[in-house]
């Protein structure tokens, strides 16, 4: 076995036992925003979308370059701004103060 | 010197995707978490585009604004209920554009492919377009645009079998000697064909599983993008992205208590019980007036949402429900079932959404010591999940799986379109107990009916309760 596929073999299984460790402790509530950050994370493939596009191979080169360029970006772009929407609504209870105010308006009544 | 550089760029970007995803584990820091995952995404951008081969610009500037074009209406338009076929959407398009690479990367190489990037080179291209078919299906199905039960008919196991080998050996063929150009097409096609053939058998309930499977399939195709193209960065962010995938589809797949296989070849709810299953066992049903009234006789209520809350946008109604409920005194709790809705965490996104705390969403362990002590549940759009034949029926097609025992609590409240049966096709021994009333209609309007009349029921203060 040559050096480099060694040296990405090792690199592949390490990064996925990362992968296991650090996602089994994401909670179940964060679930979809996991899924749709992993998505605009793994849209990396962009690199190799731009390094195939821009090369100057050929035109079946910088033809599915350019899309494939244009499909990872768009997820890059898309996944980032819907994770982040997502997390912004996740909000704690509350603070008292805000819970008090309704049961005076129960009383008054 | 350049190179180095880019190197280093790429193992900060790394390193940064790895933070990412460790700020996830907890909502307080989960927003950081998208933002160092956007510095390490923007150092590769710019590392990458420094490199000395890319020479060209033009193509690559009008497919990025054009990406951008595209991806900030998908990540700021869609609505929270769809977000899981956006989400299927996303995955297609990383598919295909790893199987473009690669197919690329074959014809501009080819015959001088050694035998392991032509390994990698195959399983990208297989794994990028049966993903990427397969996840427009699930995205068409998702929307309704697509019918959602699944598409069964006898031999099927076998066919679409015979279909993943077909394209195995091809790629072997191809592998054993790269200058047999002539049967790169089929491969491609063979794919494409198989992700068309593996998802329109699976269900709408199954989707979680499946996207999470199919989520996996990009990832792992990406990673094999890294082995042919000798990109680091490429190889751990696919990674990451797989394992997530796979861990996902694993926790989707005890909640279900069934196997991989189960949910990719086993047809669950496939027939469709409509007709016979209208009978005439009695069910106590009861108005949005009765329901406010034995709410208001209840001290404790736990709200189980389902898709019918989904697909009936309901979420905003539970939550103006919940309220009125806590000003009345009342404790109330969401209990979130791990596969309810259409992907993994659904629920938890809608009912944040709609300014639910997430300290009042508790997952299946953390709630089921408390429904024997609740007062009142409340089921919207839930079947199921709720279903106590998975404890009890050892011949129910869901026995086993773990559900959330509503049946213990003193009395149940099912908010119901009708009597049909849920996604596994079984009767739902729920609806027919004692202590469990029914009420009938779209989620959202009768809900909005029982606010009503919550409101016309004088405050518990003055009655005194």
């Amino acid at each position: 076995m040559d050096e480099v596929l060694e040296a990405s073999l090792f690199i592949f299984v390490l990064a996925s036992f990362l992968g296991y460790a650090v996602i089994t402790r994401v909670p179940g509530l964060l679930h979809t925003p996991l899924m749709s950050l992993t998505n605009a994370l793994s849209a990396i493939s962009l690199v190799g979308s731009l390094i195939l596009a821009g090369a100057g191979r050929g035109t079946l080169a910088t033809v599915l370059g350019s899309i494939a360029v244009f499909a990872a970006m768009t997820n890059v772009v898309s996944g980032f701004l819907i994770t982040d929407r997502m997390l912004k609504m996740f909000k704690r209870r509350e603070a008292p103060k805000k819970a008090e105010a309704p049961t005076e308006v129960v009383a008054a009544r | 010197m350049r190179e180095t550089l880019i190197s280093l760029a790429y193992l900060f970007a790394a390193g940064c995707f790895v933070m990412a995803l460790k700020w996830l584990s907890h909502p307080i820091t989960a927003r950081r978490g998208v933002r160092i995952g956007e510095i390490g995404m923007v150092v590769a951008i710019a590392a990458t585009l420094v490199k000395v081969e890319i020479v060209e610009f033009q193509w690559i500037a009008i497919a990025l604004v054009l990406g951008i074009a595209l991806g900030v209406p998908l990540g700021l338009l869609v609505p929270m209920t769809a977000v899981p076929q956006r989400t299927a959407l996303s995955h297609a398009f990383g598919a295909l554009a790893a199987g473009l690479v690669g197919v690329a990367e074959y014809y501009l190489s080819k015959p001088d492919i050694d035998t392991t990037t032509m390994v990698a080179l195959g399983l990208e291209v297989v794994l990028g377009f049966l993903t990427f078919t397969g996840s427009l299906i699930a995205a068409g199905k998702l929307q309704g645009l697509v019918r959602d039960r699944p598409w069964i008919y006898t031999g099927q196991n076998l066919v679409n079998l015979g279909i993943l080998v077909s394209a195995l050996v091809l790629v072997g063929f191809v592998v054993v000697d790269p200058s047999r150009t002539f049967l790169f097409p089929f491969i491609i096609g063979i794919s494409l064909l198989y992700g068309v053939m593996l998802v329109i058998r699976i269900g709408g309930a199954d989707m979680p599983t499946v996207i999470s499977l199919l989520n996996s399939f990009a990832g792992l195709s990406a990673s094999m993008m890294g082995f042919v193209l000798d990109n680091k960065l490429l190889i751990i962010a696919g990674a990451l992205d797989g394992s997530s995938g796979l861990i996902l589809s694993i926790i989707m797949c005890k909640a279900m208590n069934r196997s991989f296989a189960n949910v990719l070849f086993g047809g669950f709810g496939a027939e469709d019980t409509t007709g016979g299953a209208i009978e005439s066992r009695p069910v106590r049903s009861v108005d949005p007036e009765e329901t406010a009234f034995l709410l208001d006789t209840a001290r404790s209520v736990v709200v189980v949402p389902g898709y019918g809350m989904a697909a009936a946008q309901a979420q905003h109604k539970v939550r103006d429900l919940t309220d009125v409920l806590r000003k009345r005194g009342l404790d109330v709790k969401f209990a979130i079932h791990p596969v309810a809705g259409r992907m993994p965490g659904h629920m938890n996104v809608l009912l944040a959404e709609a300014n639910v705390p997430y300290e009042d969403l508790y997952d299946l362990d953390a709630i089921n010591p408390e429904l024997p002590q609740t007062d009142m549940v409340l089921v919207v759009g839930a079947n199921d999940v709720v279903n106590p034949a998975a404890r009890t029926d050892q011949a129910s097609p869901i026995y086993g799986m773990p559900i959330l025992d509503v049946d213990q609590a003193a009395s149940v409240i099912v908010v119901k379109r009708s009597m049909r049966s849920g996604f596994a096709g079984v009767d739902n021994e729920l609806f027919y107990l004692d202590k469990t009333q029914m009420l009938f209609g779209d989620a959202k309007a009768v809900i909005g009916g029982v606010i009503d009349e919550l409101s016309k029921l004088p405050s518990r203060e003055v009655a005194g309760v």
